[in-house]
């Protein structure tokens, strides 16, 4: 590990505009025929990793995909629902690069790269190019244009999507082409596999250690570089809306072989998720924000207000947000909508048994929005509103038909008669493994895409942003930027496996599963995994104070400390074991669980969604500090759990830094 | 929060890898009705552990219904008694008080079970590699609005395209054959025109591929669809056979 990290985002000179243009006719390329002796690692198969995968096998390249799921299909890229955003303006509403460019700073609370967000609204529209190639069905128009809707923090409608369907519709896209490339030999596939290490050879990344899950065995892989899209680290919360599977192991390796981790308190709180029910619970359900398009949040106007929510009249609701927030109204960001709904359940007006819910009711929209214009396509004069309603269903069942069914199959209760109760849950994560503009983190030849870097969105993202970064990261960003290293590789021989390095890096998994497995003490994984959750949602969730963050760390070293001693991991090594998996998995999320209060702690402002209690306006917004502020927190790891912090300034050139407004 | 008043009997099925022989277990667990049906496994695997016993291995992920990894067959029902849901969203409330529920892995030649109630599920994958795409290298697309495509078209591609591949189909299937698999993925890219000028190699490609793998036949009985959780119709079987004849009349 260097002593001294010097951190060079690698930004190009010139016109924030052209940079991107400039630097993809200056990339050094790699002629085809070297291609071919160029070995790539690919770990997880969501948008980033799937994309990635198939198109540097497209170029030639060689590629290795592992993934943990039993088809690289399974990613949890598969469960977006609402949408992804391209800068397209079909729908003649004002839209552009720039203004797709400047929401998602905005968005982000002036806490992103400019040129990184540039680049990123530049190649949306190339992606919905590719994917309606690729025959991803979105919605359309009867005249068989492509459909668009809104999603929060803007007020352009620029968002595709295929019903409450979109991430499985383009994940499946991507994963078509990974395994068109599969099928002529170009990728090799590594399903049911999990990356426990990466091997570091004179500095650079040069492979990893897996285990394949079915056997136990642990292999050696070499690649020329290694690429992790490997997702986001919501489950340290225990409940959020990330899959059982979703993990920091990947990125936590990484981290602790010498990369860099970025802002990793950047949490994002989804406003609108189905809540809490009962402890037993093993996992939260979002509900898209495109439904924010036409459901309206409210709550009662009194306390303890226990009318039927469709007998509460209009004049004793309180909208809240429209109350709050005239200019968006429903539509703001995620962090303001989160933070709002807090606020009015910590105040008492929440709803339903547990009090810590808000409504999100479709039946003013139904009726006056979709009802009224469907009766007047129809020619029904004067229609009532049991009319209205009946025909705004219909229109509502073809919108939103999957995600009205599976709330009502959660809970048992029917949107299309009573509005829904939603209440935040932990969702997305900005932070991840510091990358430079060539998505390459500190360590060459190691790069992190998507969800698992922490370069596009900030201190909050926008919605159907995810999407987009994924997969502009993967088909039209890595293709070029890792030509800059690569170019450099060619006459890099393939390292053989039985190099000391590699020996090495599987000597240290191997001890590590099996101090797992003979801890042989009395509590499960899970009850431990439980109890971080708790901590982290309290202490580092959607509001922070310094005390509570004191409390965290010391409450997450105690409960780390138990872990080591009392943690009951049953079976063997070398067979599958689905409780040795978490139980590693956990291990790694009770580390980074201490590093986002740390981050926290020491990020003295509020700002998206990270919001400090200390620092706020008197109207209870975030309060930045952008004379202190205005920088990544690059984390870098120490010897037994400790951490030196390195600072990117971030420079707005193009943007006039402003108090996030939404009113 | 609602209380655990259901007791429950559970025959689970355990085998501990695929050349084991395998049984059938007995357990008692206490669940409540708003659990989802796997937390209700997770209750069960937290006792077996804390008893010192080994726990049941099962596949799920997203646990919303989308990912396709959860993959129970529940008193003789892939997913369970409950039409057009998957396991992860099958609830307890579905269940009474008192009753005994068999849990068994998907049976198939082609999905031979890894542990349990996990099976191995690559031959899909396989199928796909065979075929299932549009050939188009990233960067050779033109604007998504050049080609206009119907209303209805974009939608009846869309319902084809949320299959999930589970495999409920094939487990469903007195044959276990994956046409409605195959034929979910084949009508997709035959309906849109970026599919159509591959559509008779790929069709061709994937039947043969579905056949090496060691999938039977369809009989037309239509469980498949019956219990398929994305409810895929029983036409695509039928898009699938013409597409397949009318690449063999065109000599494929």
């Amino acid at each position: 590990m260097s002593k001294n990290i010097k951190l060079d985002s690698k930004i190009p000179a010139g016109e924030l505009s052209q940079k991107w243009t400039q630097y993809r006719s200056s990339v050094p390329l790699v002629n085809p025929a070297n291609k071919r002796n160029l070995e790539i690692i690919v770990v997880g198969t969501g948008l980033a990793g799937s994309s990635a995968a198939a198109t540097l096998a497209e170029m030639g390249y060689k590629v290795k995909a592992f993934c943990f799921q039993d088809s690289p299909r399974r990613a949890h890229s598969i469960a977006a629902q609402g949408g992804i955003n391209a800068a397209k303006n079909y729908q003649n509403d004002g839209d552009s690069v720039y203004r797709l460019f400047y929401d998602t700073i905005k968005g982000g609370d002036y806490r992103a790269r400019e040129a990184n967000v540039h680049r990123l609204a530049e190649v949306s529209t190339s992606i919905i190019d590719q994917c309606v190639a690729q025959g991803v069905p979105f919605a359309r128009e009867y005249g068989g244009t492509l459909s668009n809707r809104s999603f929060g923090g803007t007020q352009v409608q620029r968002t595709f999507y295929a019903a409450g369907q979109t991430g499985q519709q383009l994940l499946l896209g991507a994963y078509q082409a990974l395994e068109r490339q599969v099928g002529l030999g170009n990728v090799k596939m590594y399903s049911r596999h999990e990356m426990l290490d990466v091997v570091v050879v004179d500095g650079k990344a040069r492979g990893i250690i897996a285990r394949n899950l079915i056997t136990g065995e642990l292999e050696r892989h070499f690649g020329h570089a290694v690429l992790l899209c490997t997702g986001g680290y919501g489950n340290v919360f225990y409940l959020s809306t990330n899959a059982m599977g979703s993990n920091v192991t990947a990125g936590w390796k990484a981290h602790k072989a010498g990369a860099l981790f970025g802002n990793p308190c950047f949490t994002q709180i989804h406003p609108t998720c189905i809540p809490v029910s009962g402890h037993y619970q093993s996992k939260l359900t979002l509900m898209s924000e495109s439904l924010r398009n036409d459901g309206r949040i409210w709550v009662p106007k009194s306390k303890d207000d226990n009318r039927h929510p469709n007998d509460i009249p209009e004049e004793d609701r309180d909208y809240y947000l429209e109350r709050r927030y005239p200019a968006f109204g429903n539509l703001v960001p995620r962090d303001v909508a989160s933070r709002a709904a807090k606020e009015r359940c910590d105040a008492g007006y929440g709803v339903g048994s547990s009090k810590m819910a808000v409504y999100l009711d479709f039946r003013y929209n139904m009726i006056n929005k979709y009802g009224r214009a469907e009766a007047s396509r129809l020619n029904i004069e004067n229609p009532d509103e049991a009319t209205l309603l009946q025909l705004g269903k219909e229109v509502a069942k073809e919108q939103y038909g999957n995600l009205f069914d599976m709330y009502k199959q959660i809970t048992d209760e029917d949107p299309y008669e009573v509005p829904m109760r939603i209440y935040p849950a932990v969702h997305y994560t900005m932070g991840g493994l510091w990358v430079d503009y060539e998505l390459m983190t500190n360590i060459p030849g190691l790069y992190a895409l998507g969800e698992a870097n922490f370069s596009d969105h900030g201190a909050n993202r926008l919605g159907a942003s995810a999407l987009m970064q994924g997969l502009a990261d993967g088909y039209f960003v890595i293709p070029y930027t890792i030509g800059s290293y690569l170019s450099n590789e060619i006459r890099t021989k393939s390292i053989p496996t039985d190099s000391d390095e590699f020996a090495a890096a599987e000597n240290k998994v191997r001890e590590r599963l099996q101090q797992l497995l003979s801890i042989n003490g009395t509590q499960t994984v899970e009850s431990f995994h439980r109890r971080l959750g708790l901590i982290m949602w309290d202490k580092c969730g959607m509001s922070r104070s310094e005390e509570g963050l004191k409390q965290a760390i010391a409450e997450i070293r105690a409960l780390r400390d138990e872990f080591w001693k009392d943690a009951r991991v049953p079976g063997t090594m070398d067979s599958f074991n689905p409780e040795l998996e978490k139980a590693g998995r956990v291990a790694d999320f009770l580390e980074l669980g201490e590093l986002m209060c740390i981050d926290a702690l020491e990020r003295n402002e509020s700002c998206g969604g990270h919001f400090r209690e200390e620092y706020q306006t008197e109207e209870g917004e975030a309060k930045r500090d952008d004379d202190n502020y205005m920088v990544v927190s690059a984390w870098e790891y120490k010897e037994g759990n400790a951490w030196e912090l390195h600072k990117e300034p971030l420079v707005y050139e193009n943007i006039k830094i402003a108090q996030r407004s939404y009113k | 929060m609602s209380n655990s008043n259901m007791n429950l009997k559970l025959k689970v099925w355990r085998q501990q890898n695929a050349k084991d022989e395998g049984h059938f277990e007995d357990y008692t667990v206490q669940a409540s009705p708003d659990m989802s049906f796997l937390e209700m496994f997770d209750v069960l695997n937290e006792q077996l552990i804390t008893e010192g016993k080994n726990p049941v291995a099962f596949d799920h992920d997203c646990r919303e219904g989308i990912c396709g990894m959860c993959s129970m067959v529940i008193n003789g029902r892939p997913h369970g008694p409950k039409q057009g849901v998957t396991t992860c969203q099958l609830h307890m409330r579905s269940f009474s008080d008192g009753d005994t529920i068999v849990v068994e892995p998907w049976r198939s030649n082609a999905f031979p079970v890894i542990r349990d109630l996990s099976v191995n599920r690559s031959a899909f994958d396989r199928i796909i590699a065979s075929g299932g795409y549009v050939s188009v290298n990233t960067g050779n697309a033109v604007d998504a609005n050049a080609t206009l495509i119907p209303k209805e078209t974009a939608d009846e591609a869309f319902e084809a395209a949320t299959c999930i591949g589970c495999g409920a189909c094939v487990s469903a299937c007195k044959n276990a054959s994956a046409m409605l698999f195959v034929g979910a993925k084949v009508t997709q890219l035959s309906l849109l025109p970026q599919g159509q000028a591959e559509a008779s190699k790929r069709v061709v490609a994937m039947v043969n591929q579905m056949d090496a793998e060691g999938f039977g036949a369809c009989t037309n009985t239509g469980a498949c669809s019956a219990e398929c959780p994305k409810q895929i119709p029983l036409s695509v079987i039928a898009t699938l056979n013409r597409e397949y004849i009318k690449a063999k009349l065109k000599g494929y």
